[in-house]
């Protein structure tokens, strides 16, 4: 069963062409590394999946149904750039954000739901931290918090926008090991990522992207040169140079 | 002292003092978001921009009526609103010069308008300049209730969708995500806010309402990390600005009502800055130390 | 000279003086602290009358000069202490204006200074407001001050014409290059103290703001040319006054107020008739571009 199907989006950013008829479907229960160079659109394919910003034309169907009807069962991670962390808020409020959803409009929040965040943030080992200032928090620990915002709204399908930009390698082992803790619980999660070398480790399924999809599917097929030469072309030769993330012994 | 017990037995100056307490309460409340959203000089154009829609409707109906001023000036703060996007978004002029020029021009528009009125329609001025600096004295037991129900409204309708606002404001593309109308709750952000305004300048004036809405809530970030009690705090100190500043314009004669309830949050400001239990002054040199 | 037009002639030095120095700040995008230096200029000439017991342009321009750097000096420092620029903005001069405002109503009746003065300036009193040196009447005083500060504003300018421009353009470039880009913040904070000063008596401090602002943001929207715009921008200003004082005379209205209103026109003219920036342009230059398209 295809978790998430993606049918003709395109975007354009003043009169210019951001993404162009991008197709793909996921399959249920799969992490997938969605990869390209710098302007390729990544970030861009996440927000209009989830219908952040206006797209130009485009279908997006989750689990067969609009994507409207299946908000629920949708969990967000944004770049942690994109927020104010002077915010007056601390680490385990944050988290509860992730209920609000579920609690709906004008409603209070309830005890339970204060239990769940809490468990969450115990979660990704951030319990201790739950009424610290988020400002006060590592890169690392913010994004720690944003994961168990995420894990708070009880997702299938979660959608990351490059969480491990500034992490520590602990927390980026950390959390790598989660999203598979997720992957093997049946859920579904979209990852945009820079760092080639550990696409093989990390990922099953892989997008290769510059503003229309290169090529989709399990990762030892999608991920080689070639396809790799077409998404990045002349900066690809320095980036192989230095690393052997292909696989094809150095 | 005498004259303070001799206003408690006034009813009226204890309607005019109950109005001033809601009224700055509810602004500290809905200030917090203001300042979060850093919108705080839109406040102030908002503010200038009432004066030309109070004349205006004046103009059309002929009478001194609140409620059609009120009107009037809602309007025209929502247009001014309108016009700093329009401008921002349709020419090269950034957002500092496009506020700029709509604050001072509307307000220049506002000063036509009010001497046009003075000179042409008889010398009444129906009390308009009041408006520009606010006057409790001047103020009638209506206006006094008017100011106590919409207060009283704002707060609770901004207690009820406080957490909408919060995540909106904090982070709007995670707010979207989750299903929210987050476009929805900033046009009703953007009415309460108006309707703040309107409400206010009959008591603190158009020229410094925007203190009303800032200074508390600057205040209030330096006692709390929490919005929930920050929004609480930045009401009580609007709440007290709102009531010594009043009891002093209406003991004392002639004193324009604005400027104390402004000086009043400003010295709170400066308190809180110093003392501040989170990032004020004293504790960062103690921590230095 | 008449009445009439020495009071224009007042209007356009008012929008000269304020013109040049306005450019400078819509390009620096100081806008709104150029509006909270011409509220708080009230507390420094409250305070110089307070010292001096007089109205005398002196002491007013040093106290304002005093107070305008003082509130460029608390927002700056309270920006970088972490409150965000428009808060800090908008705390000091609410706080400096409202004391003023308060200052000034302690303040006899018999002085030639009140808050509705203060706020809309009268323009129609200044021709009769004038100076005489042995026995000699030299004109207007509020004319020769707004003559001395535009002739001061005018030399600054001049004189640091490259420093100003790189500064605005990128003040990374020019601190590297050894140029002094804090005293020229101060310096053109002092200038636009002064211009408000020399403006106060005849559009009062609100209305000053529109000079400031509107005229320079008009010239942005008509040229890409650094000199250009700051001379644009005093045209601008002075015609605005020009077209200001007949629309007051024609509808018996406040002098200050339309001359605030005629600045709009122009910005708005500007806004949609601009040969490169204006809306309408953009949107001919669209939809030719379209067609050639269409047709190639």
């Amino acid at each position: 069963m295809n978790a998430l199907t993606v049918k003709n989006i395109s975007v354009t950013y003043d009169k210019q062409p951001a993404l162009e008829q991008v197709n793909f479907s996921v399959p249920q229960g799969s992490l997938t590394g969605i990869i390209g160079p710098n302007g390729a659109g990544k970030s861009t394919l996440i927000k209009a999946v989830l219908q952040l910003i206006p797209k130009s034309s485009g279908e997006v169907s989750v689990y067969e149904n609009p994507l409207k009807r299946e908000r629920n069962r949708i969990g967000y991670v944004p770049q942690r750039s994109e927020v104010d962390w002077d915010f007056p808020t601390n680490a385990l409020d944050v988290v509860l954000m992730g209920r609000y959803g579920h609690i709906g409009m004008f409603k209070r929040i309830k005890k339970k739901d204060k239990q769940l965040a809490a468990d969450c943030l115990a979660k990704v080992g951030m319990d201790s931290f739950a009424d610290r200032q988020i400002s006060q928090l590592s890169g690392g620990q913010q994004q720690r918090v944003f994961l168990a915002r995420a894990l708070s709204q009880n997702a299938d399908i979660y959608f990351m926008d490059e969480p491990f930009a500034g992490v520590d390698a602990a927390t980026e082992k950390a959390m790598i090991k989660l999203l598979q803790e997720w992957k093997e619980e049946g859920k579904t999660v979209l990852v945009v990522h820079h760092d080639l070398q550990t696409v093989r480790s990390y990922f099953d399924h892989c997008l290769l992207l510059n503003k229309t999809p290169i090529a989709f599917g399990p990762t030892d097929r999608t991920f080689t040169y070639d396809n790799l030469q077409k998404a990045y072309g002349g900066a690809l030769s320095i980036l192989a140079q230095e690393s052997s993330f292909l696989g094809r012994g150095g | 002292m005498q004259e303070l017990i001799e206003l408690l037995q006034n009813p009226n100056a204890r309607w005019v003092l109950i109005g001033s307490i809601l009224l700055g309460f509810a602004s500290g409340l809905i200030g917090s978001f203001v300042l979060l959203k850093k919108q705080s000089l839109i406040g102030d154009a908002m503010a200038h921009a009432a004066l030309p829609g109070i004349c205006i409707a004046y103009l059309i109906y002929g009478v001194k009526s609140t409620p059609l001023f009120l009107l009037g000036a809602a309007v025209s703060g929502l247009i001014a609103t309108y016009l700093i996007q329009a401008i921002v978004n349709h020419s090269r002029i950034k957002t500092d010069a496009s506020i700029g020029v709509v604050l001072s021009v509307s307000f220049g528009i506002g000063i036509v308008l009010l001497t046009y009125i003075t000179r042409h329609s008889g010398g009444n001025q129906a009390g308009l300049d009041d408006f520009i600096f606010g006057q409790a004295a001047a103020m009638v037991r209506s206006d006094v209730q008017m100011i106590a129900v919409g207060s009283l409204l704002i707060i609770l309708l901004t207690s009820l969708l406080f957490k909408e606002f919060k995540i909106s404001t904090f982070d709007p593309q995670y707010a979207k995500g989750l299903g929210l109308p987050v476009k929805g709750l900033n046009a009703i952000l953007m009415v309460l806010v108006i309707s703040m305004v309107v409400i206010g300048i009959q008591m603190v004036g158009v020229v410094l309402m925007v203190a009303l809405l800032i200074t508390p809530p600057l205040a209030a970030r330096y006692w709390t990390d929490r919005l929930e009690w920050m929004g609480f705090i930045s009401g009580l100190i609007g709440a007290v600005s709102g009531l010594i500043g009043t009891a002093i314009s209406t003991m004392g004669d002639g004193l324009p009502t604005g400027p104390l309830i402004v000086l009043t949050a400003s010295s709170i400001f400066i308190l809180s800055l110093l003392f501040g239990l989170r990032k004020g002054l004293l504790i960062k040199v103690v921590q230095r130390i | 000279m008449t009445y009439g037009a020495w009071i224009i002639l007042t209007g356009v030095l008012v929008g000269v003086t304020c013109g040049i120095t306005g450019a400078l700040l819509v390009l620096r995008k100081m806008a709104m602290i150029a509006d909270a230096i011409s509220h708080t200029v009230l507390l420094g000439i409250v305070l110089a009358f307070l010292v001096t017991q007089s109205l005398n342009g002196l002491p007013m321009l040093i106290g304002a000069g005093a107070v305008g750097i003082l509130t460029a000096i608390l927002v700056q420092w309270l920006d970088s202490s972490g409150v965000q620029s428009g808060a800090a903005i908008g705390v000091v001069f609410t706080s400096l204006f409202a004391l003023g405002v308060v200052m000034l109503s302690f303040i006899g009746d018999g002085v030639h200074l009140d808050v509705e003065h203060a706020l809309m300036g009268e323009i129609a009193y200044v021709p009769w407001d004038t100076w005489t040196y042995a026995g000699i009447n030299l004109g207007p005083k509020a004319v020769w001050m707004l003559g001395g500060v535009f002739i001061l504003n005018l030399t600054i300018i001049l004189l640091f014409f490259k420093e100003f421009k790189v500064s605005t353009f990128d003040p990374q470039l020019a601190a590297s290059l050894g140029i002094p880009i804090l005293f020229l913040h101060y310096l053109l904070m002092g200038m636009v103290s002064f211009s408000t000063v020399a403006s106060f008596d005849s559009v009062g401090a609100i209305l000053v703001v529109a000079m400031l602002i509107v005229p320079g943001a008009t010239a942005y929207l008509l040229t890409d040319h650094f000199g250009w715009m700051i001379a644009l921008s005093a045209i601008i200003g002075a015609l605005a006054s020009i077209i200001g004082y007949g629309f007051a005379v024609w509808l018996d209205v406040s002098i200050a107020g339309s001359m605030a209103v005629s600045c709009g026109l122009l910005f708005t003219l500007a806004f949609f008739l601009s040969p490169k920036h204006g809306v309408v342009s953009k949107w001919w230059k669209r939809k030719s571009f379209r067609k050639s398209m269409a047709t190639s």
